[in-house]
């Protein structure tokens, strides 16, 4: 039996970790799989909170931002490819414009 | 130690330093595979917690459809080596303490709330996938519906977002 705080508490860890891969990758695509990271890590709570308290409700709320993440996976990996061709570079860096 | 414990470390290990590894890596597809370890490692959790059908969902969507899409777009647009610049130094002084602050907060939080909750279930004792699925068609209808709408909505938009213009 696994302490539900346990699971929090890795779920904090790995939140954070995503924030630091948010702020320090510089490749918009990494950022964008720092992203991912935060959401799984806030699905780990979810289905911890859910476990604990005998209610099946957390776990349909993953499904839901499951759901969410892979339509936003489409959305965002189709404006990095315009950003690509445009700018002819992943660093953030170079998108400081709004129009070219 | 109980098995139960000693496999949870093993896979918040796994999961932290497939994490860490994302942050370190220069090659975007090497973060990509490391993005995978903590999936893989946090479905196991989800299978130690008793939810086997979010685990399989997050092999199958996470695991499968979404990183390949990722390993796709980095293949498609041959993304290399990403370079260093003066912003990644100022991002050492900005972003260190907000994650610290963040990370303190969220744990200082549930430190204090600490034997509020009852430990988590061990497998396959408390919810099975007929109780999970007669609720989300039950109570979450509508939202379910919503979500094919949205899923419909993204898929338009991925279609005309990366069309190249004529």
């Amino acid at each position: 039996m696994v302490p539900t705080n346990y699971y929090l508490i890795l779920s904090a860890i790995l939140f954070g970790l995503g924030i630091v891969a948010f702020v320090f990758k510089r490749n918009i695509i990494a950022i964008f799989m720092a992203i991912e990271l935060m959401l799984n890590a806030v699905n780990l709570a979810f289905v911890a909170f859910s476990q604990s308290l005998g209610k099946v409700d957390g776990e349909v709320f993953v499904l839901f931002v499951i759901v969410v993440a892979a339509a936003e996976a489409a959305v965002g990996l189709g404006i990095i490819i315009q950003t690509a061709r445009t700018r002819r570079s992943l660093n953030v860096e170079r998108a400081d414009l709004l129009k070219l | 130690m109980s098995p139960a414990v000693a496999i949870f470390f093993v896979l918040a290990a796994l999961a932290v330093f497939g994490s860490i590894s994302l942050i370190v890596q220069r090659e975007p597809i090497h973060s990509a595979l490391s993005l995978i370890v903590v999936m893989v490692a946090l479905a196991g959790l989800y299978l130690l917690m008793g939810a086997e059908f979010v685990a399989a969902v997050q092999i199958i969507v996470y695991g499968g459809a979404i990183m390949v899409l990722f390993v796709f777009v980095i293949m498609l647009l041959n993304a290399g080596e990403e370079e260093r610049t003066n912003f990644s130094r100022l991002a050492t002084f900005a972003g260190i303490p907000l994650a610290l602050a963040v990370t303190g907060f969220i744990a200082a939080a549930i430190a204090r709330s600490s034997g509020a909750l009852p430990a988590a279930a061990p497998s396959g004792a408390l919810t099975d996938t007929k109780t999970l699925s007669t609720l989300l068609f039950s109570d979450f209808v509508y939202p379910f519906e919503l979500t094919s709408f949205l899923i419909l909505v993204a898929i338009l938009g991925a279609i005309v977002l990366a069309q190249r213009e004529n």
